[in-house]
């Protein structure tokens, strides 16, 4: 099953490719926590924007706290630019419901008014819950709601997509 | 053994009432969960959703200031509506019960029982009687513990000295009457901190308190020697004229902390307090606004680590 997935390296260089075309002076990335980090640690060298990376961990804007609790250590959000009238570049590894993205924005929205938001993903898995689409897609891959599509990253940073037993 | 009345099936934590007894995990999962929260308190918009629509009951049947008001902070900080009761002066004063309290309260739909009260097992007994989707933390009770104070105290050591299994504690003053001083030392020893000192009179020092893993000082100069972290406590303005002690100069003059004791300590060690300090009494001015001094940020912390403990019993 794993032999018909995309080799997320390769992916990688098509994506900033992309992205290159888009990027503005007003341009800024974030990463999502963990996965959409690690994608943004890799586009964002290539891209040459002025500010550093942001990084987001979107923990406290669930929409199933009330459901599931706190269960994991939230990391810190840092976001070492003003997002004040930025043309953000908002990263994560696999797009699928969309509830994340849902919460990253309204997490941005506490730290500013940007003047736009762009949505980059490495992967688009389908099954969306919301009306939210990536402008940027490294690939577009069938999953069964029964599996999950998940970034790894190995210890020499390599990045990998791998299928999951949905829990 | 007995279960853990803190503690969910899933090992999860669903009440805070005590430090002790609270596995390192659980403790680590606060302290890193409160690290995120103070990158919110550093934001213009200092509030996340979190807690929309949920009832946090501030319920005080003690004195309490600062610890009522970081509370509320809190609290309104992860957008829960809060609801302050000072219980002196309302029910209990016309007689009613405890429990009759709690369960009014509960009718009015609470989420979140904020509790400090004068005698020490309050907590736990609201905690047995709470339903299922209610959960309470102790903000003191009695001479037993303070649980978030004791958080927070963790959480400005590490936020100071990065990593405890090297360090030297020292917790000077009033151990005795100190539920400050008690929730402090099971934190240290379980996070692992190799040496815990107490140090104050024989008088204010609890029978037995070597069982907590501390050593015991009654020489202050003694005491100090090398410590990364000097905890003071209060002397309790009650205690100064009681049996217990010569007069509040003659405390100052052995267990008050100046500059030239503190010198003893390691030359980048931390004072802290945990409020509100009586000084010239256990602490001397030079050093409470001293360069050694994490008081005020101690404070700031606080807020952090009790919307941590707040979001986490919240969704157990």
């Amino acid at each position: 099953m794993t032999s018909k997935l995309p080799d997320a390296e390769a992916l990688l260089p098509a994506l900033a490719a992309q992205l290159k075309a888009a990027v503005t002076p007003a341009s800024a990335m974030i990463g999502l926590h963990t996965g959409g980090a690690w994608v943004a640690e890799r586009l964002h060298p290539l891209l040459g924007m002025k500010d550093p990376l942001g990084l987001m961990d979107i923990a406290f804007y669930r929409d199933d706290y009330a459901k599931e609790g706190l269960k994991h250590d939230p990391k810190k959000t840092r976001i070492p630019f003003e997002v004040e009238g930025r043309d953000l570049l908002l990263v994560d590894d696999v797009l699928y419901t969309g509830r994340t993205v849902r919460a990253a924005m309204n997490e941005l929205f506490d730290y500013g008014r940007p003047r736009s938001i762009a949505l980059v993903v490495l992967a688009d898995r389908g099954g969306r819950q919301l009306p939210i689409e990536a402008r940027y897609c490294g690939a577009r891959i069938e999953v069964p709601a029964s599996k999950k599509l998940r970034l790894k990253r190995a210890a020499n940073g390599k990045l990998s997509l791998e299928f999951e037993d949905a829990s | 053994m007995p279960a853990n009345p803190q503690l969910n099936a899933n090992g999860e934590l669903q009440h805070l009432l005590s430090i002790e007894g609270l596995p390192r995990e659980i403790l680590a999962q606060i302290l890193n969960t409160a690290e995120s929260f103070a990158g919110v308190t550093e934001r213009e918009v200092k509030k996340v959703p979190l807690m929309r629509g949920k009832s946090v009951f501030n319920l005080f049947f003690e004195a309490s200031t600062r610890t009522r008001t970081t509370f509320e902070i809190a609290a309104k900080r992860l957008s829960a509506d809060v609801i302050n009761l000072n219980v002196a002066v309302s029910s209990q004063s016309k007689g009613e019960s405890l429990l009759d309290t709690v369960a009014n309260l509960s009718a009015m739909q609470a989420d979140v029982f904020v509790v400090r009260h004068a005698s020490s097992g309050a907590p736990y007994l609201i905690a047995r009687h709470v339903k299922p989707h209610e959960h309470v933390i102790n903000a003191g009770d009695g001479r037993h513990a303070h649980p978030t104070q004791g958080l927070l105290d963790l959480y400005t050591i590490r936020h100071y000295k990065k990593d405890f299994s090297r360090l030297i504690v020292a917790v000077v003053g009033d151990v005795l009457h100190s539920r400050v001083a008690r929730s402090l030392i099971h934190g240290l020893t379980t996070l692992g901190v190799p040496e815990v000192r107490v140090i104050g009179p024989q008088t204010l020092m609890p029978a037995g308190v070597e069982a907590l893993g501390v050593r015991v000082f009654h020489d202050m100069r003694a005491g100090l020697k090398d410590c990364d972290v000097v905890v003071m406590l209060r002397l309790q303005n009650e205690r100064m004229s009681g049996p217990l002690l010569p007069s509040a100069q003659e405390f100052f003059k052995n267990f008050g902390l100046t500059a030239d004791k503190l010198a003893l300590a390691r030359p980048d060690a931390i004072v802290m307090h945990p409020g509100p300090m009586n000084r010239g009494v256990e602490i001397d001015s030079p050093v409470a606004d001293g360069p050694h001094s994490v008081i005020l940020p101690q404070v700031t912390f606080g807020i952090a680590v009790r919307m941590a403990v707040m979001s986490i019993v919240a969704g157990n």
